[in-house]
């Protein structure tokens, strides 16, 4: 009984604050008038930026600790690895809510339960982030994607959008299915759902003579393959990027991914380590299939929603690299996050900047000449673009390169060829838009729409990765510290 | 006499079997839902029977975890059908194609 | 396997007689239909309109809410045989929860997703 009530509250701290603003949010609104709701931003920006205080200074509270911090009988931790994840999530969440605002009252869309379900799934990436028990992982899963389905559907009743959303919610939920039934597999063959447990059990140690460990591992990966669109289970990316409104989009590609790799890392090496010979050239194998499939794939679209969709899924790979070489690799993929997120979310930063409400700047042709009519937009464009294709000097190259040396020193070769040869691959889909902007003649004036909380977003995601790409070190030595 | 726990585990696979089977080659939106709660019933029976079998009672936990998250994916899948029956007339996933590469 | 081959053959025989007697009743009885006859039975009242009638939307968003709160009572239960060892602090969580609960009661109702017409 001890054990449950030694709460300690400190380690849900930041998912309760963001929970609170969002109630505070949801029920406020019910008050407000239409003209009014543009407030409710403001004060949702207050809720990541104060999550993001206390996770900042938990960090440093914790940074020099022996042993991390654990609540709630051990379901949940507190360590610098689940801080830093954190702080990548409320920075997406804050970034995501500058793009909102704009693009809602055009689209007449301006709902309180926009940022309120933003601050939800947030709060769910946030528990994933610290999760030590195959239930919280369940939990805090659930809790970043039922707000998500809601969201991709906001632009109800356009059709694409509440397709969007119904495809993301039944794939969603049949993957769950098979989380939990990998769950409790793992669960029927150790007798436990704590990962401290999980990790010290004989099926763990032995993972081979134990068919229902086995088939549970397995289960668990296809569950959360699904979530972090891994080949061959990512067919759903591309239609629910392309039909959830742009600024779910920019979140769903930024925070989701991170939340998704939080939760792999923890159930693998938390969890699962010592079977690490069941898992490991699986998720070898799926990372290159990942990157090739996801890569192929963006060559051939002309919608530049499904592009950054289908690369998206490219990156997925790359990333699985990074987690497969667990110590610095952990490093690497939180970097390259920081860096993939700041990217995406200033490429539709762009994407948002050059729609009036009728037109959107989806297709590729209507990239046309841009550079024409605006040059400072084609020039971010370029940027982002560049550094998702992972030129030097640029930060996409950095993070590229700190992903790949830790894979080599993790002795996957192999994977890093793979990656490399994607990369190259990956720079003619991502230059097609450049060229289009640059060197061809426009066809007709770009819808445009100015919007000084995108502008603020842009700055920041320009800067960030114009600095991580100058001072690449400062930031590893940093999270390392 | 007492019914052997693997006959429940034999039961909870048939049952997420046929459910999968469902959400694959069923083609209406509510089905498809329907065969997802199977397989989700079906975990919760595991749970259960392998809580009772190790005596112990996290299986039993988590299975009032999933059956209130469930509960709020039911809410919010019935209201997404409901909501694309009524701009698309119809709730057969295969109607619903305006996303395609 | 003993007792399961009783219910086997108490399974086995109650069909059997079920059906034997409705097949006897169909084979010897007389048959003269009315069209009160064969009227679709609801207890004796006149039945109204078709059984495959489409229902208002609102039955389905009051079922949805019905949905909801109702399953988020389960956690009632296991904290109901307990509550004496976890004291005033399991006592203050669960107002907690409830009062979470009571938060999406509030949307609800503001909303106007209880209102009939």
């Amino acid at each position: 009984m001890e054990r449950f009530l030694a709460q300690n509250w400190t380690v849900i701290q930041p998912a309760l604050f963001l929970v609170f603003t969002g109630l505070i949010v949801l029920l406020v609104d019910l008050w407000l008038k239409e003209e009014e709701r543009e407030w409710l931003a403001y004060f949702s920006l207050v809720g990541f930026g104060g999550a993001g205080v206390i996770v900042v200074r938990q960090w440093l509270a914790v940074r020099g600790l022996e042993t991390p911090i654990t609540g709630f009988g051990g379901m949940m931790v507190l360590d610098t690895l689940g801080l830093l994840f954190q702080m990548l999530f409320f920075l997406v969440g804050f970034l995501a809510v500058l793009l909102a605002p704009g693009y809602l009252t055009r689209r007449r869309l301006q709902r309180g339960e926009f940022y309120a379900l933003l601050l939800f799934s947030t709060a769910g990436m946030s528990l994933l982030a610290g999760a030590q028990d195959l239930i919280m992982l369940f939990l805090g899963i659930e809790v970043l994607s039922i707000p998500l389905y809601i969201l991709a559907g906001f632009a109800r009743p356009r059709l694409d959008s509440e397709e969007a959303s119904l495809k993301y919610f039944l794939l969603g939920a049949f993957a769950t299915g098979f989380l939990l039934y990998g769950t409790a597999l793992l669960y029927g063959a150790t007798g436990t759902t704590a990962f401290e447990a999980l990790r010290a059990s004989e099926a763990a140690a032995a993972p081979r003579e134990n068919v229902m460990f086995m088939a549970g591992i397995a289960l668990l990966l296809v569950g959360l393959g699904f979530k972090i669109s891994m080949a061959p289970f990512h067919q759903w990316t591309p239609d629910v990027y392309e039909g959830a409104p742009t600024p779910v989009t920019a979140f769903m590609v930024a925070a989701t991914k991170a939340g998704g790799m939080v939760a792999l890392i923890r159930l693998l090496y938390w969890g699962l380590g010592p079977a690490d010979d069941v898992w490991r050239p699986l998720l070898g194998v799926l990372a290159a299939v990942t990157m090739t499939w996801g890569n192929v794939g963006a060559l051939l679209q002309r919608n530049v929603k499904r592009m950054l969709a289908y690369s998206s899924i490219a990156h997925a790979g790359y990333l699985l690299i990074g987690v497969l070489s667990g110590g610095v690799g952990f490093v690497a993929v939180l970097v390259y996050l920081l860096i993939y997120a700041l990217t995406n979310l200033g490429a539709f930063g762009v994407i948002l900047l050059l729609e009036d409400g009728e037109r959107e700047a989806l297709d590729i042709e209507s990239y046309r000449g841009l550079a024409r009519f605006h040059p400072g937009a084609a020039l971010l464009m370029s940027v982002f673009l560049l550094s998702l294709a992972g030129f030097p000097p640029t930060a996409g190259f950095f993070g590229k390169f700190l992903l790949f040396t830790a894979g080599i020193s993790a002795g996957l070769t192999w994977l890093v060829v793979v990656a490399v040869l994607n990369s190259v691959l990956s720079v003619f889909y991502y230059a097609r838009v450049i060229v289009k902007m640059y060197m061809q003649e426009p066809v007709e004036t770009p819808a445009f729409s100015r919007s000084w909380l995108v502008a603020g977003a842009l700055a920041v995601a320009a800067v960030g990765v114009v600095l991580l790409g100058l001072y690449p070190t400062v930031v590893v030595r940093l999270i390392t510290a | 006499m007492i019914v052997p726990v693997s006959y429940y585990l034999v039961l909870g696979a048939i049952l997420f079997s046929i459910g999968v089977t469902g959400v694959l080659l069923r083609r209406n939106a509510i089905m498809v839902f329907m065969s997802i709660e199977l397989m989700l019933n079906a975990v919760n029976l595991s749970f259960v029977a392998m809580s009772r079998a190790l005596d112990s009672l996290d299986g039993q936990v988590f299975v009032f975890f999933v059956m209130t998250v469930a509960a709020a994916e039911v809410a919010v899948g019935l209201a997404l059908i409901v909501a694309i029956f009524r701009s698309l007339g119809s709730a057969d996933v295969d109607d619903a194609h305006v996303l395609k590469g | 396997m003993v007792p399961y081959v009783a219910i086997a053959v108490l399974f086995v025989l109650s069909t059997g007689v079920a059906v034997m007697i409705m097949m006897v009743g169909s084979l010897f009885g007389p048959r003269r239909p009315t069209p009160r006859k064969l009227m679709p039975y609801e207890s004796g009242m006149v039945p109204v309109g078709r059984a495959m009638q489409r229902m208002p939307i609102r039955f389905y968003l009051i079922a949805t809410l019905f949905i909801i709160f109702d399953i988020e009572v389960i956690f009632l239960f296991p904290w109901a045989l307990v509550y004496r060892q976890l004291g005033v602090f399991g006592l203050l969580e669960m107002f907690t929860f409830l009062a979470l609960l009571v938060a999406g009661f509030v949307y609800v109702w503001r909303k106007g997703a209880l209102e009939w017409e």
